[in-house]
């Protein structure tokens, strides 16, 4: 079996895309930086946060790099003035969407959304809060949720179906009324399928998902079983 | 050289980014040889002066008073930054957002009254609906995040604009 090599270029290098591999996994190999708060080594892209948008030469809409593929030749740009602002607008965005109040949060310091914002230099947000009043889901033995803090990146939801395959999360609703929800959207303690591994707590980028008992800045997420569950799965395989 | 005019207002926060102008220790004697301070909870000045040339605001837009502060404030002043998540995002004071202006009162001075349970009507300004940043109402020069900032991030920040630089744009500062 041969496999398919695209040349193209990120950046003004030329580099090099086996087949099925998307422009962010390539930036990755290369050590080229595009931010993520979606994307997580081991699960299935999908393009949710849109912080990773990247410039492709004459194509006139910015692409997700996490699920784009390259094609011969391609020249993408991972840095421009242009994608500045629009990372920086999304991450307000963000902010502007929930209620995510730093200082009092259990993930503080410690979580993807606030480093995100520091790293592309947001020092307030734009555009007006929404303040929406917002659940928090406190029925699970172990598990918060808390909606105020969730970005809907998914991570939950591809963690408990692609690697625990319980899928006990899943989205409900559309735009500003999307939530996480567990089994048929009913209390988390009472999901029937749900198996307390704590796999989504891991991969929750903020303070969304928590184990009790965390006071402020006490929340710290492991990540790693992640791709060593993936390598160790292939390697039976 | 006259001295640069600063003053420094305190609205919806806990004074802690006060404290933390205050935690940068020894380096405040080199900060007041540089400036006047016209106008802050840390000096006795009763009205707001003229020709403020940086004010430093602390906390978020919670009531009349507030809003009166900063409209008033933001005319008399050349550069304004909003200091900290108060300031910045309105933060824990914004908390009360999720519940209505009625519900909220009810709650704080009437449910949970030991003694006289009942909504004051004087001396307490009018809360505004939601508490919300200073840039939703007032032009902000300069936003410093955090909670609090860090003092050396303020004195980084104060020593710029008083030798007559605006802030690095390209220094964290974080929220939270």
């Amino acid at each position: 079996m041969s496999t398919a090599i695209i040349t193209f270029i990120i950046d003004g290098r030329d580099v090099s895309a086996r087949e099925g591999q998307t422009i962010l996994d390539v930036a990755r190999e290369n050590d080229i930086p595009i931010p993520t708060l979606c994307s997580l080594q081991g699960l299935h892209p999908v393009g949710a946060c849109r912080v990773c948008l990247v410039e492709i030469k004459n194509t006139p809409k910015l692409l997700p790099a996490c699920v784009t593929r390259p094609s011969e030749g391609m020249e993408v740009i991972t840095d421009s003035e242009r994608l500045r602002q629009y990372r920086k607008t999304i991450t307000e965005m963000l902010f502007s969407e929930r209620n995510h109040v730093c200082a009092v949060c259990v993930s503080n310091g410690h979580c993807e959304l606030q480093s995100m914002a520091e790293n592309l230099g947001v020092t307030h947000v734009r555009v007006p809060y929404l303040y929406p009043r917002l659940p928090v889901d406190a029925t699970h033995a172990r598990f918060t949720v808390d909606h105020n803090r969730c970005i809907l990146c998914s991570r939950c939801v591809r963690v408990c179906d692609e690697v625990e395959g319980a899928h006990t999360w899943d989205m409900q609703g559309r735009g500003v009324d999307c939530r996480v929800i567990t089994d048929l959207k009913q209390p988390w303690g009472t999901s029937e399928s749900c198996t307390s591994c704590g796999k989504c707590v891991h991969v929750c980028p903020t303070g969304a998902l928590t184990e009790k008992g965390k006071a402020v800045a006490e929340m710290v997420k492991r990540t790693q079983f992640l791709p060593y569950l993936k390598t160790m799965r292939e390697s039976w395989s | 050289m006259s001295k640069v005019r600063v003053a420094t207002v305190w609205l919806d926060g806990c004074s802690g980014c006060h404290m933390s102008f205050l935690d940068m220790d020894e380096r405040l004697l080199a900060v007041a040889g540089m400036i006047d301070l016209v106008y802050s909870p840390l000096v006795d000045c009763k009205v707001f002066p003229e020709q403020v040339d940086l004010t430093i605001v602390e906390g978020a837009v919670s009531n009349e008073d507030d809003l009166h502060k900063v409209l008033h404030v933001r005319q008399r002043t050349k550069l304004l930054m909003a200091l900290g998540d108060c300031a910045v995002t309105s933060n824990v004071p914004g908390m009360r957002n999720y519940f209505t202006r009625d519900d909220l009162l009810r709650r704080a001075y009437v449910e949970n009254a030991q003694v006289n349970p009942s909504i004051p009507t004087e001396v307490i300004p009018p809360l505004l609906p939601k508490s919300r940043p200073v840039h939703e109402f007032v032009k902000v020069d300069i936003f410093l995040p955090g909670c609090p900032p860090h003092a050396d991030l303020i004195f980084k920040t104060v020593a710029d604009l008083l030798e007559g630089r605006l802030p690095d744009s390209t220094q964290k500062a974080r929220f939270g």
